[in-house]
């Protein structure tokens, strides 16, 4: 059986361009990511451990011991202390970035919202881990969903390469949106797997971050400012809706900073990534690493003559409500896959948005969601044809049977 | 204002803020028995005893909320606190 | 430099009137005297953990923060949001984006401190930081209405421990965050107040600024609405507080004790619990023996204190 990897067609360095300077690498997602900061060198990072993004701060540290990176390390007592550090050092005037995960996000909860509103171009770097309890340490998307009202700009990773680019590109995007950003790609399965990345070279990513040069910030020699204030009934409204339209803002900003992006390396990103959608009759909607298998699963089933298709965002907040629906209009059936489970006795976190934003548009194609690898459980291939032979199914009916499954359980037990 | 967000630019301006009706007793300065000591200055909660050049001028009744605090500190009971009308 | 009163009420204003706290607090004039130490030609930026002083000096659009800039982030953090501050100072001046000498001040109440923002106090007192932290403590949640914290002090009267007819008041000691401080190894502590020219505060509080690494001050702030008494008594209140030894006058400079004040009469607890109404209920016959305890208390803390003194003093340097 043959696949077609024609996936990589807006990816990499084409021939002929040869000018366009670039190291090639062997490194995990952590590390790719770690590279990433010691090429941007940030003023400050704060960081706290946690499984699985440990590696970065660590491998940070020892730039910082070594001499590669000018950063003021801050190996802070809790993750909630990280994001404060990090706020203070942010209002203070400076470039600001640090990691974490699961836990260590959720315990940082209320100052992500703070960052927000305080509008603070902080780069965070969240590898996607499970929320507790029961505590598990393997990938799901629990945390970062948790998360996506608090202000921040979300953009998902498939693999290394996208981890360490949209790394670079959030800085810029962080700065003129002034937003911060959370840059999320899977635990273990991305943070520690050793794949080929194309590295840019350390003058190209400072060239292309630029210096941070913010307009009102606690240091700045020529007044003295006041952050944070207590905003009664007049005012906290207005300041608010601020944080909304800026974050409306942001997807022009990201799509002109991944435009830039493409122009230097030669790697092209959008608001989402679409695989054989645009002929398709069904498809996937799914994020991160398990993009990977469903454009596998696509390729078999192509060969077999059966229009399949994925939509795989990469950019989640801003939600681009109005472009993903219409690229949906031609499906006859969908299946949004949640890693994560919103607990709501409806569905999981992307099929509610997804959907509600299809119904805003009009599109009505059956669609069906999909909770599945929660905890880190393996995603197999079976899994995949299950949900396309399902949709398959769906889409001679024109019927959704199940809102929600649950994809891979033990027994092979569905929902109750 | 400011073009971020509750950012406030432009530093002590709560001095927009007259405080001074808050108050339901005023005090009076006994100019006779003020020794300009500067004692009742740093203890003024709201900073509005008026001196100059060590010189005690009076209270800005504008902040003044009436607390009697400068009246307890005076060492030489230059100062009475007074009901308001 | 030696102190001057009149030398210090004639320094520029960094935190002015307009704000919002009760008439007769304790705390403005704290803070006040604490920023007049700031040499002139200096900058500085605070921040200010969620509390009484923080929400009611930064209010949108007014702040009562001038000559300094002021952050306010959350309640648990003021220590690890200054410690960013600190750091981001430290790369900014390398890179030549600001030239002046800059202080780093962080103000918390008792509550964000010693309870909910003791983690991030003592993170950062541990990391080192070139920052001065500063507690306004005046033994209670005051902000939401008087709720017991861990420095109000045993058998207080407060809405969490409220004096009942089983359990008269706050069952627990007060935790002394002054002497946990000490224990952090760092350069220097003090445990201050306002009282007669405030010498005694300026000069402490002179001295945690401008010492480098982390510093940290308690400084007692009576509450008028929180302790039950006339808003008149600020001064008196706290005199009574400092010669009762209740609230004893000291700092620790490399693990070095002084006890700045001693009374020259030490005057019965009594006369401290007395004026306030918090403490009412000790005074029924058959709560004295509270008295009697507190009186214990504050003997052997004050004993301890001239014993360190003593001691540390006489090791060999």
């Amino acid at each position: 059986m043959s696949i077609q990897r024609n996936r990589n067609e807006n990816r990499g360095i084409k021939k002929g361009d040869e000018n366009i300077m670039a190291i090639r690498e062997r490194l995990s997602g952590n590390e790719a990511v770690a590279t990433a900061m010691k090429q941007i060198n940030p003023d400050t990072m704060a960081a706290y451990p946690i499984t699985p993004a440990t590696e970065i701060p660590q491998y940070f540290a020892n730039f910082v011991a070594n001499g590669s990176v000018t950063t003021e390390f801050i190996p802070v007592e809790s993750e909630h202390s990280a994001m404060s550090a990090c706020i203070g050092a942010s209002a203070a005037g400076a470039r600001v970035m640090t990691a974490t995960s699961s836990q260590g996000l959720a315990l940082m909860f209320e100052m992500l919202y703070i960052a927000s509103g305080l509008r603070l171009p902080i780069v965070l770097v969240n590898v996607n881990r499970a929320l507790s309890a029961p505590i598990n340490i393997h990938n799901d998307h629990s945390d970062s969903m948790g998360a996506r009202d608090c202000g921040f700009i979300q953009l998902y990773c498939e693999n290394n390469q996208e981890a360490y680019d949209n790394t670079i590109m959030a800085v810029k995007i962080a700065e003129k949106a002034k937003l911060p950003v959370m840059v999320c790609y899977d635990g273990f399965i991305t943070s520690h797997s050793i794949e080929n990345i194309m590295l840019m070279e350390n003058d190209e990513v400072r060239k292309f971050v630029g210096e941070y040069n913010p307009t009102e910030f606690l240091l700045d020699d020529t007044r003295n400012i006041s952050m944070g204030p207590l905003s009664l009934q007049g005012y906290y409204f207005e300041q608010r809706k601020e944080v909304a339209d800026a974050m409306i803002n942001s997807k022009e900003i990201i799509m002109e900073v991944s435009e830039e992006f493409y122009k230097i390396t030669g790697r092209k990103y959008e608001l989402y990534e679409k695989y054989m959608l645009d002929d398709a009759e069904i498809a996937i909607t799914v994020l991160n690493s398990t993009a990977g298998i469903v454009k596998d699963a696509v390729d078999i089933l192509r060969s077999k003559g059966i229009k399949a298709g994925m939509l795989k965002p990469r950019c989640f907040r801003p939600l681009p409500y109005t472009e993903l629906s219409n690229e949906f209009k031609n499906l006859k059936a969908l299946a949004i896959m949640d890693k994560a489970d919103s607990i709501n006795a409806y569905s999981g976190p992307l099929f509610s948005e997804i959907t509600s934003a299809m119904y805003t548009c009009n599109i009505n194609v059956p669609t069906t969601n999909y909770i599945y690898g929660l905890g880190g459980r393996d995603v197999k291939m079976e899994n995949i044809f299950e949900v396309f032979s399902d949709l398959e199914d769906i889409s001679k009916t024109g019927k959704v049977t199940k809102v929600t499954n649950y994809l891979g359980l033990r027994g092979d037990q569905d929902d109750i | 204002m400011s073009d971020i967000g509750s950012n406030i630019l432009k530093d002590g301006n709560s001095l927009e803020v007259k405080t001074g009706d808050w108050k339901n007793r005023r005090p009076i300065h006994l100019v006779d028995k003020c020794k300009h000591c500067m004692m009742c200055v740093p203890y003024c909660p709201e900073d509005c005893i008026i001196q100059k050049d060590n010189i005690m001028l009076g209270f800005d009744l504008d902040y003044c909320k009436g607390c009697g605090v400068c009246a307890k500190v005076c060492p030489f009971n230059a100062i009475e606190m007074k009901t308001e009308e | 430099m030696t102190y001057s009163l009149k030398d210090m009420v004639n320094k520029k204003s960094r935190f002015v009137s307009g704000h919002r706290m009760c008439a007769g607090c304790g705390a403005p004039p704290i803070v006040r005297t604490v920023l007049k130490t700031l040499k002139e030609d200096d900058n500085a930026v605070i921040t200010s953990a969620t509390g009484c002083l923080e929400v009611s000096s930064c209010i949108y659009p007014n702040t009562s923060w001038k000559n300094v800039s002021f952050i306010h982030s959350a309640f648990e953090n003021a220590g690890a949001t200054i410690s960013g501050v600190a750091e981001a100072y430290k790369a900014l001046k390398r890179r030549g984006k600001t030239l002046k000498n800059t202080k780093f001040i962080a103000f918390g109440g008792d509550g964000g401190t010693l309870d909910i923002g003791f983690q991030a106090l003592s993170g950062a007192m541990e990391r080192g930081h070139d920052i001065t932290y500063v507690c306004y403590d005046n033994g209670g949640y005051m902000n939401t209405g008087t709720q017991r914290s861990s420095s109000t002090p045993h058998f207080a009267d407060t809405t969490t421990t409220p004096a009942g007819s089983k359990i008269p008041g706050k069952s627990q000691m007060r935790k002394d965050l002054t002497e946990i401080m000490v224990k952090h190894n760092i350069p220097y502590v003090a445990q201050t107040a306002a009282i007669g020219n405030q010498k005694d505060l300026f000069d402490k509080a002179e001295k945690a600024i401008y010492t480098e690494g982390p510093t940290y001050m308690s400084v007692l702030s009576p509450c008028p609405r929180g302790w039950g008494y006339p808003t008149d008594d600020l001064l008196p209140i706290t005199k009574l507080a400092v010669d009762t030894c209740f609230w004893p006058l000291y700092e620790v400079e490399n693990g070095i004790y002084k006890v700045t004040y001693k009374p020259a009469k030490k005057l019965p607890v009594e006369e401290f619990l007395k004026v306030q109404k918090r403490f009412k209920h000790l005074f029924k016959q058959e709560n004295r023996w509270m008295i009697d305890q507190l009186q214990a208390e504050v003997d052997k803390k004050w004993n301890y204190l001239l014993k360190q003194e003593e001691f540390t003093n006489s090791l060999d340097k």
